[in-house]
């Protein structure tokens, strides 16, 4: 009785050591490669610093009028807007919440923050789109290569031809 | 008298046997053999003279694979169905990559159109659906291919042995022991089976000369084929063809016996189903809801 009150409580340990892993490896940007393409960056925009680095910082939230008036927000635009995610001092890069500043190539970081449950898929492979080797080499894509971060809604697209009914076939 | 009749040489009765022995010997040893029993060096010389004929039929060097199940290897599928957007992407992929028939059409992969309300409802299924733009609101898409199940009803119902499952999970077809009777076809309750009215029509530019000998090696009119995982590809580590094209990235593929591999995440982590799981035909293809 003693032993075997013991075994399950053993079991119960061991149980609750392994509920209480989590599901994949924690965020350690430093420890972590993983392999992307560059990102889908405007065609001449980049480096922002190119026209940004001599500009004085304008910290006040406004309608961008001159510049930039192509870009639409509808990403939680109430509450958000350009150097929530742009770093206003560091112009080539972006920053998370914490003022911790996060280069274009790690941009999940920036999307995990809110997102932490697809980082989490998109690092085990499963949420996103991933092509190399089913053993292994893989080659992942950067949240931005398939949402716009600044309108982030999978957008409709045209589907192929529909199948044809089954007809008579001439031999 | 009779009894001073000279004896044959052979009585009637030897003679009978060793006919029908002989018959078994060339009908078990000579005569021709499932392509997954012959010897290997046997295979080889097989799949070389298949790669001539192959090569000088299409006007082009096409290769035969006979790349082997790899060992600890289990293969299976899941798609996600909240992710599915119902572009047909996949479907013509899986045409180019697998040298299916353009004219007539056969498709491998078909892609239905669900409706939430209803839920996954097979009933209620539409292949032809035709709009502008997809996602279509209200509606839901189910891409069905072979669910290489692993109590298959498809290789149990043929005559000849032509089909089977191999140790990796893929169910196969031996082409050149495929009869056409089409029983796998009315056995497979996923209509992921396909019959061959007439000598597959591919315009010669874009045949894929990479082919497997289980897989998609040119088909003659006559037999059955279906989804095999893209064997040519995954038995060289690579992704079939209609994970690597998904737009939505909602194909995944992977090692069911390795416990790092996305499909194990999937099945561990994900709401998960299978279709018509009361038939119990235990499929490797898996869908699954990640949101």
């Amino acid at each position: 009785m003693k032993w075997a009150t013991l075994a399950a409580l053993g079991a119960l340990v061991t149980f609750a050591g392994v509920a209480a892993d989590p599901p994949s490896r924690p965020a350690q940007k430093s420890q972590e490669h993983l392999e992307v393409p560059p990102p889908p960056f405007t065609e001449g925009l980049f480096p922002c610093t190119g026209c940004h680095a001599g500009m004085p910082v304008n910290r006040t939230r406004r309608k961008l009028t001159e510049m930039h008036d192509d870009i639409v927000l509808k990403h939680d635009e109430g509450h958000r807007w350009c150097l929530d995610c742009h770093d206003p001092t560091d112009r080539d890069s972006l920053h998370l919440a914490s003022g911790e500043k996060v280069s274009f190539e790690e941009s999940y970081l920036l999307c995990g923050q809110c997102h932490g449950e697809k980082l989490r898929d998109w690092r085990a492979g499963v949420h996103g789109r991933r092509t190399g080797s089913w053993s292994g080499a893989k080659r992942y894509l950067l949240c931005a290569h398939c949402h716009n971060p600044h309108q982030p809604r999978f957008r409709a697209i045209a589907p192929k031809p529909a199948p044809e009914r089954p007809s008579r076939v001439s031999p | 008298m009779e009894s001073n009749a000279p004896s044959p040489a052979i009585s009637r009765r030897r003679f009978a046997a060793g006919a029908a022995t002989a018959a078994v010997w060339i009908m078990t040893a000579c005569g021709p053999k499932r392509l997954h029993e012959v010897p290997r060096a046997r295979l080889k010389k097989a799949i070389q003279e298949l790669e001539r004929q192959y090569s000088s039929n299409h006007s082009k060097q096409i290769t035969v694979s006979d790349a082997p199940p790899l060992p600890g290897v289990e293969f299976a599928y899941a798609l996600d169905l909240s992710r599915c957007i119902g572009c047909r992407r996949c479907v013509y992929a899986c045409v180019q990559e697998n040298n299916q028939s353009r004219e007539p059409q056969l498709h491998w992969i078909r892609v239905l159109s669900m409706e939430k309300e209803k839920g996954v409802d097979l009933s209620h299924a539409d292949p032809y659906y035709n709009p502008p733009e997809v996602p279509e609101p209200g509606h839901f898409y189910v891409p069905v291919a072979c669910q290489q199940c692993r109590n298959a009803p498809c290789t149990k119902v043929c005559p000849t042995g032509a089909t089977w499952t191999e140790p990796d999970g893929i169910v196969v077809i031996d082409y050149d022991w495929c009869i056409g009777c089409r029983y796998c076809m009315a056995a497979c309750p996923y209509g992921a089976r396909h019959f061959n009215w007439t000598t597959p029509g591919i315009p010669e530019a874009e045949i894929n000369s990479q082919t497997h000998y289980l897989g998609n090696r040119p088909r003659p009119k006559g037999v059955v084929e279906k989804c095999t995982f893209c064997i040519q590809r995954v038995r060289q580590g690579r992704y079939p063809a209609c994970v690597e094209v998904c737009p939505a990235g909602a194909r995944k593929f992977g090692n069911l016996l390795d416990k790092d591999s996305e499909i194990r995440y999937i099945i561990e982590h994900k709401r998960v189903l299978v279709l018509k799981e009361d038939l119990n035909t235990l499929p490797r293809f898996f869908y699954f809801y990640a949101t």
